[in-house]
């Protein structure tokens, strides 16, 4: 018996967190893919109902409205980001003497939740205390930056807060991604007489090409996963012109009694998340296996 | 290397003029000047904003100084300031938070030791499987599983308790735990597993004496990630909390956005500073790990 015990240990020890991932993460997506495919209201209903709710999202103009946002957002939410992370990590490349610091500062905003994020920018564009009347006060009466209320600005003061939140940490993705090219490369470039800006376009940001993938990934991920700063900068406000997928979900869920919505909108989140990950994590497991 | 004079010298002496260097060098200083204000000019307004009084707010402006510092907002928003019915202030629920967070960390974090330690160095047909399947998970967008969860939660009989809360951080924070430890354990060479069972130890034995003494780097990482994780968590929170075992993320937006009453700025950005502490002592203490939990969460192995 003790003999038993002891050569089956390693699954007996694993299979807590077997069956919690079985249950808690593959059989909930059975559940809501299920749920998605019925008439469910206030209560969820078993009965198979085909598409139903995938056709109410495809005509609610809301969903559309969260769609359309999520592309907005993500696109210059991950663009700039890696733009910008980049920028930082060259520029604190350079032999920079307060590099520790200036690394501090950058990427402190990370360790902050998304609420308190969302907090401190709405209070800083609020238009009528905040930086449009700062700038009104120095005597530039006509400036104006009311995004924060503006129906068709306002997903804008979403990409801003989330860039500044999440910027230092793609700089340190690539900071570490620059440290890592060989030395002796960049050396024989160097004595060569290439332009030190031409070492980076030609050299060190294409053999860089992983990081690029990971920062893309993570930063995708985020985008698709943003509720809580929308939450707390705009409500989803005003109306609703702010709406992502997750809060439409989240209002569905649990304001508005549509189980069937709330199913069918996270189906359609994690589909979104399958295309950008699935490729990425079956390529890094096949590469680990070779 | 013998010709390095005749190659270089028309290049170089285009690159390394004195001053052009100079001024580049003036430039790039004033760039990661500006972007550090950038960084840093949200959190001086909370600060700043924090200290001032609401007549001081409403005729200054966004980064004055105040002109008077109070701690009067801070007061209030650590044990008056109404979030919803409740006008208690944050206080109740920073504490939430901390009894949610720390039994969540430890369980989370022992939980994904052992699975790491067991998928790493005690290989069995379908550990990998399973270590595949518990990635994945790492990346579902967590809508997928409210709806089922709240009603789980309900049958279990913790719904919108601590205790549940701690369950469904334990749940979904194994993924990342384990996917920590698996990676540190798999650069540990095998041998030394077979070697400890030649001798005759066991299973716990070699855990508890050879691999727990080296994994001190690890712990701390995996420690810093899952706090955050968790002091931040909002979704979680106010979907499966009731009036009175919120966290603080959920307090604090409460606070920020309740419609009663004269909009107090400077108790939102000091509860929003209340609420952001522990995480920011934790990156200014230990930043160098969370860094690297950073970008071990992201650029795996």
């Amino acid at each position: 018996m003790s003999k038993w015990l002891q050569d089956n240990m390693p699954k007996i020890v694993l299979a807590p967190s077997f069956v919690a991932v079985m249950v808690f993460v593959y059989g909930f997506i059975g559940w809501t893919a299920w749920v998605s495919l019925t008439r469910s209201r206030l209560m969820p209903r078993y009965e198979l109902d085909s598409f139903i709710q995938y056709e109410r999202l495809a005509t609610s103009p809301r969903f559309e409205t969260a769609m359309v946002n999520l592309f907005i957002f993500g696109t210059l939410f991950i663009v700039i980001a890696m733009v910008l992370g980049l920028l930082l990590a060259i520029l604190l490349d350079q032999k920079i003497r307060t590099e520790g610091a200036l690394r501090t500062i950058y990427l402190y905003p990370m360790a902050l939740s998304m609420i308190v994020t969302g907090t401190a920018w709405k209070w800083i564009l609020n238009p009528g205390l905040g930086l449009e009347a700062m700038v009104q006060g120095w005597g530039f009466e006509s400036f104006e930056f009311d995004w924060l209320v503006d129906p068709d600005m306002a997903i804008y003061t979403i990409v801003i807060a989330a860039i500044w939140q999440s910027s230092g940490f793609v700089m340190a993705l690539f900071l570490a991604g620059l440290r890592s090219v060989d030395e002796e490369i960049i050396k024989a470039a160097q004595v060569d007489g290439i332009p030190h800006w031409r070492v980076y376009t030609a050299i060190i940001i294409p053999s860089m090409a992983p990081i690029f993938l990971s920062a893309f990934i993570v930063l995708a991920h985020l985008a698709i996963k943003s509720f809580d700063l929308v939450i707390a900068l705009t409500g989803g406000g005003p109306g609703y012109a702010t709406d992502l997928p997750a809060t439409y979900m989240y209002a569905m869920a649990f304001s508005r009694g549509d189980i069937g919505q709330a199913a069918s909108s996270a189906m359609v989140m994690m589909l979104v998340v399958f295309a950008i990950v699935v490729p990425y994590l079956y390529s890094e497991l096949r590469v680990k296996d070779d | 290397m013998t010709d390095i004079s005749h190659t270089r010298s028309p290049s170089m002496a285009r690159n390394q003029s004195p001053t052009v260097k100079l001024v580049l060098r003036v430039v790039l200083y004033i760039l990661l000047g500006l972007f550090a204000l950038f960084y840093l000019m949200p959190l001086f307004v909370m600060i700043t904003t924090s200290l001032k009084s609401l007549d001081e707010i409403r005729t200054g402006d966004l980064i004055s100084l105040p002109r008077e510092v109070t701690l009067d907002a801070w007061k209030t928003a650590w044990a008056t300031a109404c979030t919803g019915i409740q006008c208690e202030g944050v206080r109740p629920f920073f504490w939430n938070s901390v009894l949610i967070a720390i039994p969540a960390v430890m369980i989370s974090t022992l939980v994904g030791a052992l699975n790491g330690y067991v998928v790493a160095q005690w290989r069995f047909k379908g550990a990998n499987i399973f270590f595949a399947l518990m990635l994945f998970g790492c990346f579902i967008p967590f809508q997928v599983v409210l709806l089922p969860m709240a009603r789980v939660l309900g049958i279990m009989g913790i719904a919108g308790t601590i205790p549940g809360l701690i369950f469904v951080h334990v749940i979904y924070g194994l993924g990342f735990t384990t996917l920590f430890f698996r990676n540190y354990y798999v650069s540990i060479p095998d041998e030394l597993t077979k070697a400890a069972k030649v001798d005759g130890a066991g299973f716990f034995r070699i855990f508890w004496s050879i691999f727990l003494p080296l994994s001190l780097p690890i712990i701390v990482v995996t420690v810093i990630w899952q706090f955050t994780q968790i002091w931040n968590d909002f979704l979680f929170g106010v979907s499966f909390s009731q009036a009175g075992t919120q966290p603080v993320t959920v307090a604090l937006n409460n606070i920020v956005n309740s419609t009663t009453g004269v909009k107090e700025y400077n108790v939102d950005m000091a509860a929003a500073i209340i609420a952001a502490l522990p995480t920011l002592l934790v990156y200014v203490v230990a930043g160098k790990y969370f860094i690297r939990g950073l970008t071990a969460g992201s650029v795996k192995g």
